[in-house]
């Protein structure tokens, strides 16, 4: 495995940054940018690369969609959210004539973690392959059933002609698919998801959204502490507080901020990514988050350090 | 980690000293819950003088959680004192300061449950 690329990082919904959010951070920008000397591109390059992210970027709204480049020719994905589209146009416009394949290793089967799929071009194309891999036994009735009437003009087979296959992926069970040894790991969501663990080339990627934490378990901290075990990149849902998480939103089928530094921590992992940020938050709520994050990890450390980043839709993580 | 208790007046102050982690969580709950019981049954007050709490993990706030529920059911009055900075950073980040009443000193927690209580305490000081 080489690097992770992100394509939704939103949860629950996909959200657009709306005009007056883009005419506020134009505002914050030109008010830090007086009395700079501006003159040259490179200087204004170097003026926004010194600006809070949430002014000069935006973490983006599409729904789960991550893509590993494992070094292979086939592409490998976990979850058909929104960002699956802008994926699709991106692997059309490097196609070149030759027939893709893409393995795609779903969480769970909510809106927000399949409904890229009937956007999805590649998959429109002759010559081409999709493997959907999943622990769900609904995985395939899932996926037709989004494309049924009312709620889709065109049915599945349809337009895909055949081109969509589905493996089955016993949980605890470790796997080869896509040159990747594959493990999957019950993880507690309303309808269940799953949790994955990516080995190859002396790499370990564990992917765990919609993740909900009951931290009166211990032997189900003990799990989550060996899946995620000296593992180079965890990619973990983080949606709300850890207040929330346990109150107001306990069996939402989500986590926090504290509880995937936590598991990091004692699993020894070197790399957190939060992601399926909150729909409600604005780029500077998840700037926000990302530093105090940052900030948990440094005063409860006691081994080595864990770096700690907040997912964003375009976002690329070399292993 | 230790844990003592100390009643002043109709309160009851909890005085856990050490990291409350995943380990020792299992213990302050084994402690507290049945002082929460008891004290939102008399609808007294109970506080927990973190003065000598070095850290506290996700597993602790929990238990300080199902306090906070039961005692605000009851109508008990509960608070959180004298946090070290690390831990007063951790309930920030958690949210848990939105969660729990925090003093900054055990006289000014015991000063906002029950008059009688921080007599009692102000009056074992100066003995």
């Amino acid at each position: 495995m080489k690097s992770v690329r992100f394509w939704g990082t939103r949860g629950s919904l996909p959200v657009a940054l709306t005009s007056a959010s883009l005419a506020d951070k134009l505002r914050a920008v030109l008010r830090a940018a007086r009395g700079q000397a501006l003159d040259s591109d490179a200087d204004i390059e170097r003026f926004l690369a010194a600006q809070p992210f949430s002014l000069a970027g935006t973490y983006g709204g599409h729904s789960a969609c991550v893509q590993i480049d494992t070094g292979g020719a086939d592409y490998v994905l976990c979850d058909m959210g929104s960002g699956l589209r802008p994926f699709g146009q991106a692997a059309m416009a490097r196609r070149a004539g030759k027939a893709q394949t893409f393995h795609i290793f779903m969480s769970h089967l909510h809106w927000d973690h399949i409904m890229g799929l009937p956007f999805f071009v590649p998959a429109f194309i002759p010559g081409n392959r999709v493997i959907v891999y999943g622990s769900h036994r609904e995985l395939e009735a899932a996926l037709r059933r989004q494309q049924e009437p009312p709620s889709f003009p065109v049915g599945f087979d349809t337009i895909f002609e055949g081109r969509v296959e589905f493996r089955h992926l016993e949980p605890g069970v470790p796997h080869e698919a896509a040159g990747m040894r594959v493990t999957t790991l019950l993880q507690r969501h309303t309808g269940d998801s799953y949790g994955y663990r990516f080995e190859a080339g002396g790499k370990v990627l564990v992917y765990s959204t919609d993740s909900e934490h009951p931290l009166a378990d211990p032997s189900h901290t003990e799990r989550f502490v060996q899946f995620f075990r000296d593992a180079d990149l965890v990619i973990f849902d983080a949606m709300y507080s850890l207040a929330d998480a346990i109150s107001v939103k306990a069996d939402w089928g989500h986590s926090s901020n504290v509880v995937g530094v936590e598991l990091c921590q004692l699993a020894g992992a070197r790399h957190l990514c939060v992601t399926h940020h909150e729909p409600v938050f604005d780029d500077a709520a998840i700037d926000a988050m990302l530093a105090e994050t940052r900030r948990l990890e440094e005063i409860t450390r006691t081994g080595s350090a864990l770096q700690v980043s907040a997912a964003y839709d375009g976002l690329e993580i070399v292993l | 980690m230790q844990i003592t208790t100390q009643p002043f007046a109709d309160t009851i102050v909890v005085v856990p000293v050490g990291r409350i982690d995943h380990r020792s969580a299992a213990d302050l709950e084994a402690v507290l819950l049945p002082l929460v019981s008891q004290s939102a049954e008399r609808k007294a007050a109970l506080v927990l003088d973190f003065a000598g709490v070095e850290y506290i993990s996700s597993v602790g706030l929990r238990v300080l959680m199902i306090a906070a529920r039961q005692m605000r059911a009851a109508g008990a009055g509960l608070g959180v004192a004298a946090l070290q900075s690390v831990v007063a950073e951790i309930f920030a980040i958690s949210r848990f300061d939105k969660v729990l009443t925090v003093d900054a000193t055990l006289d000014d927690a015991l000063a906002r449950v029950s008059d009688a209580a921080q007599a009692a305490y102000r009056g074992r000081r100066s003995s």
